[in-house]
């Protein structure tokens, strides 16, 4: 609680999907967590996301996504993450996630895979496992 | 647990002149040394220092839900169709009970995310008191050096005085929403004193025409020195955009007035005495934190300790402070030149 160096989180929705309902309720699960948690809404372009990251210095995109195009939109932007230098942040994803494509995600650099119906507690633990 | 080892830049020199440039990876990466509370920190803001100054510090402050992020972003289109680059600090609260917080205020500025003349960084407060964080100050002097030609503050959604807001900005924008007083809450004091523009948002609301001149009535009524700036009441909706072009041509304006009156120059030299207070008080808590969280536990460990207190806290207290007192007395003797 006492700690000046929280994690910082950007909760973002990326491509058309409408609704925030699942990332709100995230966020506020790393709120409670102790974490800081930058919330950029819906409709997020990828370029906005990796700019707020950039902006907000934060350690973990956490992406919700529930179109079915998770594949392609992770794939481009952990390029763009790296070419942006953003070598240091750590993309977890959550949202409709098939278990089949979990091993991909992992394969393309996503740190953790949150499919629906993951409880809090594994997200949270999960997400300050990475930077324990 | 939750503590993550802080970006420390391996080239520190290389990173002030990155930031000079306006490096945007090297400033958010400054922000969130400063923010831990990076030793580091304070030397490259020492390094930055005399590169402030270029920035024209506004202010947009006001109640929870006024609208103030969505008039922020409004205002940075206005700033921008004037060729102006923007710098955003956006706090809000941090969780009393797990330090963690929900920063929100961008969801309304995410138009603005992919252009490069606009920076926003979002702060949470971290508990600090007057409705600013800790680091917002340190945080506007890394936007300043890095060019930004306008920087907007918007402190946590205030109430009547929270004035911290005041130390840092040259123009403050005191944002009010239709049907929220009448004229007894405006002639009180606290922010109203010190706003230099009011602003009427969500002014498709009933109310918003009285709002107005209950606000120029309160201005007019005010007895000040000729020659002085007199705060326009600006109406406004900002989620259509309408009224921000006149807000953003009020706060040039005030700008223009400061410029021209010698008041910007003495702002200046206010402010940074305050700063420096500021810097020595902090520094001074900082260690009397570090000195309680050592000692105050151990003073209670023992039986006689527990029982003096329970019988007198006062005195007990003043028994423990003598400690860190006495050797305040004694600087105090010895201090007086330097």
């Amino acid at each position: 609680m006492e700690t000046k160096n929280k994690i910082r989180v950007l909760v973002a929705k990326p491509g058309l999907d409408g609704h925030d309902k699942g990332a709100k309720i995230v966020a506020l699960a790393l709120r409670d967590a102790g974490m800081e948690v930058i919330y950029s809404g819906l409709h997020q372009t990828l370029d906005q996301i990796i700019s707020t990251a950039v902006q907000e210095s934060v350690d973990v995109i956490g992406l919700s996504i529930m179109s079915g195009a998770h594949l392609p939109i992770c794939k481009k932007l952990t390029a763009m993450m790296k070419e942006h230098g953003l070598t240091g942040v750590q993309l977890v994803v959550g949202g409709v996630i098939p278990r089949q494509d979990i091993q991909t995600l992992e394969q393309m650099g996503v740190a953790a895979v949150f499919p629906g119906g993951t409880a809090f507690d594994t997200i949270v633990t999960e997400i300050n496992q990475l930077f324990a | 647990m939750t503590e993550r080892a802080p970006d420390i830049h391996p080239d520190p020199s290389g990173m002030i002149q990155d930031i000079l440039a306006g490096n945007v990876m090297a400033g958010a990466r400054l922000m969130r040394a400063i923010e831990a509370g990076n030793p580091q920190a304070d030397l490259l803001l020492g390094q930055l220092y005399a590169h402030r100054g270029n920035a024209f510090v506004t202010g947009i402050t006001g109640p929870p839900g006024a609208g103030k992020s969505t008039l922020i972003s409004a205002l940075i289109t206005c700033f921008r169709q004037k060729n102006l680059t923007v710098g955003v600090v956006a706090v809000d609260p941090s969780s009393a009970q797990t330090g963690g917080a929900v920063l929100g205020d961008r969801v309304r500025m995410q138009a603005h995310a992919g252009d490069p003349g606009v920076f926003i960084r979002s702060l949470a407060a971290r508990g600090a008191a007057g409705g600013l964080a800790r680091a917002a100050q340190d945080i506007c002097l890394v936007l300043d050096a890095m060019g930004y030609d306008v920087i907007v503050v918007e402190p946590v959604g205030s109430g009547q005085a929270d004035m911290e807001i005041c130390r840092m900005v040259h123009s403050l924008g005191l944002v009010a929403i239709p049907g929220t007083g009448d004229g007894i809450q405006s002639v009180k004091a606290g922010l109203l004193e010190a706003a230099d523009v009011f602003i009427v948002n969500k002014n498709d609301l009933p109310g918003a025409t009285s709002e107005v001149m209950t606000l120029e009535h309160l201005v007019n009524l005010r007895s000040v020195p000729p020659d002085t700036w007199q705060p326009p009441v600006v109406s406004t909706c900002a989620r259509t955009g309408q009224g921000v072009d006149r807000l953003a041509e009020r706060f040039l304006e005030h700008r223009g007035f400061m410029t021209d009156h010698g008041l910007l120059e003495k702002m200046r030299a206010d402010q940074a005495a305050n700063h420096f207070n500021t810097l020595v008080r902090q520094m001074l808590l900082d260690r009397i934190d570090a000195w309680m969280d050592r000692h105050v536990a151990g003073f209670l460990g023992t039986a006689a300790n527990q029982a003096n207190v329970a019988a007198d806290p006062y005195r007990a207290a003043r028994k423990l402070a003598a400690r860190l007192t006495a050797h305040l007395d004694e600087a105090d003797e010895t201090d007086r030149e330097f």
